[in-house]
């Protein structure tokens, strides 16, 4: 097992270098420059010159890649050029809201969409199959800002339940923060439900089909026990790997939901760096986004192992 | 009263012929024993007797399965053979009550277990006896175990299911059956997956597992199809020292005649979801009446006598839907004529021997024609 992992680890390391270059060029490449922007409207060529070799644009580009790489290594992601905040100190102030809000998010799309999934597929071709279907289907239609404000005028206008929006921290009131971002997680979690449960539905097809399932039921066993026991874990590992890459792709930001419900997450850090040309900010979230993606896809291996006994062996 | 007297006379030739198959094998049958009153009133009631079970497939015009009945005692074997997609796995599947409930559809039929009687619809009677009182083993032992649990596991979870007796009194009944089917080191294997082992011993797990509630019958589905041929011979070894050690009854589904003299008490072939010869053994193999019986006999290679090209049954099964009226196997036969339009009875041809054809006993045509 140990093994195993390190040799995943092994082969994303160049993923990361590579992901790490792309991502430094790529802003190089787009237009507009950050200490014009910063420079304000008189544009002093001495404030500027200051400016760039402040921030050392003057140097060659890979000698600007290699500081950068030297600083990320240390925890040292550079300072925004907007806020003159430190970016490592910017992204440990957004990245537990979102990873909150996603964690939370996740948590509705599982609980809704994985006993959906089980319940379609086992009652196949019967009305209930269908209504799962339809729900899934207008999951993954109804766009989530329409979504969210519906429920942020029913449910906290109208019945006034649930704040609004905003957010609170967990390590302030926990009860709090959870009931503040029930309703952005529960808008999130509805669109990832409707995928979770059309994979949940088609694994667990092809897995009640098979002779392990047929020699369950005729030990005797209760239906129920059949299908969450041996056919629920043998459909588990396209689930896994679905729910990590969903996670991933929530820790990159849900810019809408969060723009709605005002949470001060990942998404409204992202768009206000790339509005502002703000490259530090910008390449430090890619970086910690494909980092989270990597560390997830490595986590689903792990977790792999853990529900394939034939990839323990070798 | 008539019907009762050909009962008897049929129980007698059974009873008859298991003491004299009994003697040419030798080892799996029990020792003959003096019948008293009590006892013969217990083997009268045979263990399983299937009545007229008929069923077919959801959008399906004609039945997979037609009237189909058997019966089978403690301590018999009943094989039912035939090609692919004769029916014979259905049956079996539909006994066990494994058919998904939503597509099939029963229009009639009986089943009578140990004197109880019930419906072949009748899912949550047959589903309380499933894995208890009967068992079932199948051809694909590749595939047939979980390959997420350990094969322990597996098998205790059947015993504790329905002896509702504690884990590690189930482990141990686990460990007791991997020993009695003869798997070395039945306590470090229980710990093993199904993929770690060979398709012969998982083959030995699947039988641990469904004799681990000593159930009074047991199906198996061509239980050694997928295996080599020296593990075929040690799985049917070890399925008849089990059934003598346990008395149970036995249904054998096969497509081989070989393993059927060796093993059947009785025989039931089967042809489109028909049953078209019912007997002995001993009489099916010496005195076969059905033209498809016949057919099946004739293509199996001789070791014997001088080398010939092998016969087949010309043709192959009508598809559902497609079957002939009348005889089904008319289209195949050739004897075939046009009496066959209508459909034969399963007819007494000899005491408990039955074929349905309106040609048997095939001896009688003989001498009518000279």
């Amino acid at each position: 097992m140990l093994n195993f992992l390190l040799r995943r680890v092994a082969i994303a390391l160049p993923t990361v270098i590579l992901i790490s270059i792309f991502v430094f060029g790529l802003q190089k490449l787009l237009p507009g420059d950050p200490v014009l922007a910063m420079a304000g409207e008189e544009r002093d060529p001495e404030v500027i010159e200051f400016l760039r070799e402040k921030y050392r644009l003057n140097d060659p580009v890979p000698v600007q890649y290699l500081a950068w790489v030297k600083g990320a290594l240390t925890g040292d992601l550079g300072i925004s050029l907007r806020t003159n905040q430190p970016v490592t100190e910017l992204i440990g102030q957004k990245l537990p809201v979102t990873i909150q809000l996603a964690v939370m998010a996740l948590i509705f799309a599982m609980v809704i969409g994985i006993p959906a999934g089980i319940l379609s597929a086992v009652k196949k071709g019967t009305v209930t199959d269908y209504v799962a279907n339809v729900v899934a289907l207008s999951g993954l239609s109804i766009p989530n800002f329409w979504l969210g404000i519906m429920l942020i005028l029913l449910v906290a206008v109208n019945w006034q339940l649930l704040p609004a929006s905003g957010y609170v921290p967990p390590s302030e009131d926990l009860w709090l923060s959870i009931k503040t971002m029930l309703m952005p997680a529960f808008v999130l979690g509805t669109a990832l439900a409707a995928t979770l449960m059309r994979h949940t539905r088609s694994a667990m097809l092809g897995v009640l089909k098979s002779d392990y399932v047929r020699t369950a039921r005729a030990k005797g066993l209760a239906e129920r026990r059949v299908i969450l026991r041996h056919a629920f874990r043998n459909a588990l590992t396209p689930i896994v790997t679905l729910t990590a890459l969903l996670f991933g792709e929530l820790i990159a930001g849900a810019v809408l939901t969060e723009q709605i419900f005002t949470i001060p997450g990942f998404g409204k850090l992202v768009v206000d760096a790339v509005f502002n040309r703000d490259y530090a900010v910008v390449q430090g979230i890619v970086l910690v986004t494909a980092l989270g993606f990597i560390v997830m896809n490595i986590l689903a291996d792990a977790a792999y192992f853990v529900l394939n006994p034939r990839l323990r062996k070798q | 009263m008539a019907v009762f007297l050909i009962y008897r006379l049929v129980r007698l030739q059974i009873i008859c012929h298991q003491s004299c198959i009994g003697l040419r094998m030798g080892s799996a049958m029990v020792p003959g024993r003096i019948v008293d009153e009590g006892d013969r009133r217990d083997m009268d009631r045979p263990l399983l007797q299937v009545e007229k079970l008929k069923f077919r497939f959801r959008g399906q015009s004609q039945d997979v399965v037609e009237d189909i009945s058997f019966r089978v005692g403690r301590n018999e074997t009943l094989c039912i053979v035939g090609e692919s997609g004769c029916g014979k796995s259905v049956t079996a599947l539909a006994l066990m009550g494994l058919l998904p409930r939503d597509s099939v559809r029963f229009g009639s039929g009986e089943i009578r277990f140990d004197g109880e009687s019930f419906a072949p619809s009748d899912h949550d009677r047959i589903a309380a006896m499933r894995g208890d009182r009967m068992a079932m083993i199948f051809q694909e032992p590749m595939t047939s175990l979980n390959p997420a649990f350990r094969i322990g596991d597996q098998i205790a979870e059947a015993v504790e299911q329905h002896r509702k007796c504690g884990k590690a009194k189930a482990r141990e009944r686990a460990v007791e059956m991997l020993r009695r089917v003869g798997i070395p080191a039945p306590e470090q294997r229980m710990g093993e997956y199904p993929h770690q082992l060979s398709g012969g011993m998982r083959q030995r797990v699947m039988i641990a597992m469904a004799l681990a509630n000593d159930p009074e019958l047991l199906i198996a589905d061509e239980p050694t199809t997928a295996l080599d041929v020296t593990v075929q011979a040690q799985i049917l070894e070890l399925i008849a020292e089990l059934q003598a050690e346990t008395g149970m009854g036995t249904i054998m589904i096969t497509h081989d005649l070989g393993v059927v003299a060796e093993i059947a008490t009785d025989v039931a072939v089967m042809y489109a979801g028909q049953v078209v010869e019912y007997g002995p053994a001993e009489a099916i193999f010496n005195d076969p009446q059905h033209p498809y019986t016949i057919g099946l006999m004739a293509s199996v290679p001789s070791l014997t006598g001088p080398r010939r090209r092998l016969s087949t049954v010309p043709g192959s099964v009508p598809g559902i839907g497609q079957m002939p009226e009348g005889c089904r196997f008319s289209s195949r036969c050739p004897f075939a004529a046009p009496v066959c339009a209508s459909r034969p009875d399963l007819a007494e041809i000899a005491p408990g021997h039955r074929a349905a054809c309106h040609f048997a006993p095939l001896d009688q045509r003989l001498e009518r024609r000279a």
